[in-house]
């Protein structure tokens, strides 16, 4: 902790900045680009885009924080969404179409979330199994699960249902949707915790030094487990998001969402190793990727063959502005 | 490894004879891709389909159906259909043309029929016979009905697929149909035949272009996709969408006479169900079955869905 404190002036300025100076590039670039780029319309279609990723990513930032890593987030999150989708539509028959049968999904979203965190959770911690590994069998497990639930197809929600169920990704608030407001307050909440709270000062503690942590009596196991149940629960809540989108999962479902999230993690300056993490700097890690996107989109600058090496360009760019910003402090 | 399979070869060709004496059993091999994506989906439904009306149409034919999710698996797959089960016949749809070239040419080595789905091997001449659907001929009629639709000519945006040779030969075919019928193509993207993927794709082109009269998502996945992304918008300038492959609940929707999907074009998953009928039919009758079997692409309307409407199939 201390080393941090000593050359802080300098090099908290300079890893704050390198995020917020390829944020602040990538949008002027865009608007310079395509006058639609700063539309109402634009604005909100990439925030609402971006809601997905970003509420996962929040989680992810305590994970990673905390010395971890959950690379089946992807998958949880098509694994969900197929069960959510069929359980509403095995109660249609019986509790009609209406509020209730959508209220029980999102229930069924959050338990099956919190408890696919868990396991997770449980595995590392009590078992002792690594992060990487134990992910990546869930990963695995959770992605075949959904293609099995969907037999190879599609799952697709009751069409009346879905029509009900639409606002919940459409609808909102002053013209501002609710994949907006709920990502917003994550954050919110988000930032709360890692800052003020114990907890977020002990996630921090354990990915420095799990051994200090522990000779300090912080309980490692239980705020390991709690992370990774958090994140779970964020995979959820995000799943409750994206189903009314088109009302669908299928095995391409939340695909690659785990190293989106993770990438975003990283590019917000959260260290990959642990020990130190910034849920506002995932936030904008979150937008420099749905950005770029969004921008290739929008502009005839390069074939699209080549979208994936601009991306790949610009994530490894954003980061290293804050490891020059780091040598020179 | 490679002296171990022939060997093995040599040894299924000496048995073979042996084999047909005592009950005249075959057996036939499929090996296909699993169902990682709707239309594989639809394939492997048809597969499973075939397989239980055969089996009951021929006693004497067996089958062993594998499916693999990489093309390594379907190698190890195939050896092991030849090393264990002698297969008389193999039905393959490859994963990928090179890596399977050699597997199969060693099964043609052993004296087994050949039979190959859709994706052709890197060399000519192994297999008996090729099933494939047509995709310059997808593409074409995909472009014919545009040219229908817009008389006027019009603006339309394009979603592609995964970039692979089927997608350009598709797009090509596409682009040949419609030159000269006054359609200005806005944009391209690739939507990789994913409906995620194609929804932001769609909303980007949205927010990019005021006017578009029509959308060609060459597929029912990002048809699907972008007309969630019209919907949301609230453009009313968009007279259709054009999907693809003859997914079932778009075809219904054709069938009901909805505006927004007036067409379809087909590309069956159902292709694999003619490849393994065809093999058995070669098997136990004298009809000569080998050759070359490409199944066209047909246009899909309101007046002639419903016999291509398969409610049972997860596609």
């Amino acid at each position: 902790m201390s080393d941090v404190t000593a050359s802080a002036p300098r090099r908290i300025r300079m890893t704050v900045i390198g995020p917020i100076l390829a944020l602040i590039l990538l949008v002027v670039a865009g608007a310079m680009m395509n006058p639609n780029f700063l539309g109402w319309d634009n604005v909100t279609n990439v925030l609402a885009r971006s809601a997905f990723i970003g509420i996962i990513a929040v989680g992810m930032t305590f994970v990673i924080t905390a010395g971890g890593l959950d690379l089946s987030v992807g998958s949880m999150a098509a694994f969900i969404a197929g069960l959510m989708i069929l359980v509403m539509n095995s109660l249609v028959p019986t509790m009609g179409v209406g509020v209730p049968v959508i209220l029980v999904g999102m229930a069924v979203a959050l338990l099956a979330g919190l408890a696919a965190g868990l396991l997770n959770g449980i595995l590392i911690t009590r078992l002792g199994i690594e992060a990487f590994i134990v992910t990546l069998g869930s990963m695995g497990i959770y992605r075949s699960l959904v293609t099995w639930l969907a037999d190879g197809g599609t799952l697709s929600l009751d069409f009346n249902l879905r029509s009900l169920y639409q606002p919940v990704y459409y609808g909102g608030v002053f013209g501002i949707t609710w994949p907006i407001i709920v990502f917003a307050v994550v954050v919110i909440l988000g930032e709360i915790v890692m800052r003020s709270t114990a907890f977020g000062r002990y996630c921090a503690a354990i990915g420095s030094n799990d051994q200090v942590a522990r000779y300090s009596s912080v309980r490692v196991d239980r705020v390991r487990l709690l992370t990774y149940a958090a994140l779970g629960l964020l995979v959820g809540i995000a799943t409750i998001m994206y189903v009314p989108r088109l009302g669908s999962a299928s095995s391409a479902t939340g695909m690659l969402w785990e190293l989106e999230a993770i990438a975003a993690v990283i590019i917000g300056g959260t260290v990959l190793k642990g020990g130190f993490g910034r849920v506002w700097g995932t936030v904008i890690g979150v937008l420099i990727l749905t950005l770029i996107g969004n921008l290739l989109n929008l502009t005839d600058f390069v074939s699209p063959y080549l979208n994936g090496a601009i991306q790949g360009a610009i994530i490894v760019l954003a980061v290293v502005l804050q490891r020059e910003g780091k040598a020179r402090g | 490894m490679k002296h171990f399979v022939s060997g093995l070869a040599m040894a299924v060709a000496l048995a073979a004879p042996a084999l047909a004496q005592d009950g005249e059993t075959k057996v036939i091999g499929i090996s296909i891709p699993a169902a990682t994506h709707g239309w594989a989906g639809g394939m492997n439904y048809f597969a499973q389909a075939t397989v239980d009306r055969l089996e009951k149409a021929y006693p004497q034919l067996d089958f062993v159906l594998a499916t693999a999710s990489d093309p390594a698996k379907q190698v190890n797959d195939i050896e092991d259909m030849v090393a264990t089960r002698n297969i008389d016949a193999l039905v393959v749809l490859p994963f990928e043309s090179e890596p399977l070239t050699g597997p199969v040419q060693n099964v043609k080595a052993s004296g087994a029929w050949i039979t190959v789905v859709d994706r052709g091997l890197a060399q000519e001449g192994i297999e008996d016979l090729y099933v494939a659907g047509d995709n310059p001929g997808f593409g074409r009629v995909s472009g014919e009905f545009m040219a229908s639709a817009l008389p006027e000519g019009g603006k339309i945006v394009v979603l592609r697929g995964i970039p692979t040779t089927i997608d350009n030969e598709r797009v090509e075919g596409f682009q040949a149909a419609i030159e000269g019928k006054n359609i200005e193509v806005l944009g391209m993207e690739h939507g990789d035949w994913n409906r995620d993927k194609s929804f932001t794709v769609m909303q980007d082109f949205l927010s990019k272009y005021p006017q578009i009269d029509a959308v060609w998502a060459s597929d029912d996945d990002m048809a699907m996709g972008a007309l969630g992304a019209i919907e949301a918008a609230g453009r009313d300038d968009i007279k259709f969408v054009l999907g693809g492959a003859g997914m079932k609940e778009m075809v219904k929707r054709t069938m009901d006479g909805d505006a927004m999907i007036p067409a379809n074009v087909t590309y069956p998953p159902a292709m694999i169900a003619t490849a393994i009928e065809i093999t058995a039919v070669g098997l136990v009758s004298q009809a000569p079955v080998s050759g070359d079997f490409i199944i066209g692409s047909v246009l899909v309307t309101p007046e002639n869905a419903e016999s291509y409407y398969y409610p049972d199939s997860p596609f």
